[in-house]
């Protein structure tokens, strides 16, 4: 079966981004204002095959641990999607 | 001592290395493919800076999955010393080798210029022979150089004198203006908890020759030979 895993990134609540501080400078500048906070982080689309949804589910959980995102500073979020 | 110098695609501190080690310090040395697994016999091995694999993903990651880090691995769980310099020290974070990870700059520059350094310990095969009074000049050339740890790492690489140099100012004092890139405490460089692991963003390599006017790095190889001869 084809699955897409869509995997969102995101630098861990407590650590300083600077990408998401000068988006928020750049931003200001185009006059938008009163925007409190960004961050920014990484959208992965994978294409994968595997026997079942929980298969799936298993091989993203362990590229998102193990190498796509790093514990100590990231967290991850997924969603699973039949490939039809 | 045979040294290994690891190459990657996207290394670009090899060659500096590789000349140090073997001009300068007059050791046996060699380069390591990345595809390969087979360390040559080498007892230190050095993990060079640059920009494995275009720093993809986050700067270090990829690296970390390349053949010989499987080889790298087990050197260094053995007891064998390695060395990560810049890149290579994100490298040896991300391989799980040395705690905590390197982020991006919090001022949001890359930054290359002179830095300070005040060695903590010289409890270390790489920093036994530096002078823990001393302020030593050495060159930073990096974007995600911002040293992390959980303040419970933060503690134990305290506690266990892990920590081998902080970022001070020229004379010696450790504060937040002399903090080029944001790390915790200042950290520029850690061993782990064995202290056959050596990791620092800074790049003693290119302060080791006398044509480049300065030489305060080259004590930290003449740490790492000295106890060899002695």
């Amino acid at each position: 079966m084809k699955f897409q895993a869509e995997i969102d990134i995101m630098p861990r609540a407590e650590i300083l981004d600077p990408q998401g501080k000068a988006v928020k400078l750049g931003l200001g500048n185009l006059g938008i204002n009163n925007v409190n906070d960004i961050r920014v982080g990484k959208h992965i689309v994978m294409n994968l095959e595997a026997e079942n949804l929980e298969e799936a589910k298993q091989k993203t959980e362990t590229a998102c641990k193990k190498l796509l995102a790093n514990m100590i500073v990231e967290e991850y979020t997924y969603k699973i999607n039949l490939e039809i | 001592m045979k040294f290994g110098v690891i190459v990657f695609p996207g290394s670009n501190c090899d060659d500096d290395m590789v000349y140090v080690l073997g001009k300068l310090m007059q050791q046996d040395v060699v380069k390591l493919w990345h595809k390969d697994h087979d360390l040559q016999g080498c007892d230190f091995l050095v993990v060079p800076g640059g920009f494995a694999y275009g720093d993809y993903l986050r700067a270090g990651a990829i690296a970390r999955f390349s053949p010989i880090m499987e080889s790298v691995i087990a050197h260094a769980q053995n007891g064998g010393n390695v060395m990560g310099i810049c890149n290579g020290f994100q490298i040896l974070t991300e391989a799980g080798l040395l705690p905590g990870a390197l982020l991006q700059n919090n001022n949001q520059k890359y930054v290359c210029k002179n830095i300070y350094l005040k060695p903590q310990t010289t409890d270390t095969l790489f920093t036994r022979q530096l002078n823990a009074e001393q302020a030593y000049k050495i060159p930073i050339a990096h974007g995600e150089g911002r040293y992390h740890a959980s303040p419970e790492i933060l503690k134990q690489l305290n506690d266990n004198n892990q920590v081998l140099f902080r970022y001070c100012d020229q004379d010696g004092n450790i504060n937040e203006t002399a903090n080029p890139n944001g790390s915790l405490e200042n950290i520029a460089g850690i061993s782990n908890e064995g202290r056959n692991v050596f990791g620092m963003m800074p790049h003693p390599e290119r302060a080791s020759d006398n044509l480049l006017g300065n030489t305060d790095g080259r004590k930290f190889f003449e740490s790492v030979i000295g106890q060899v001869l002695v």
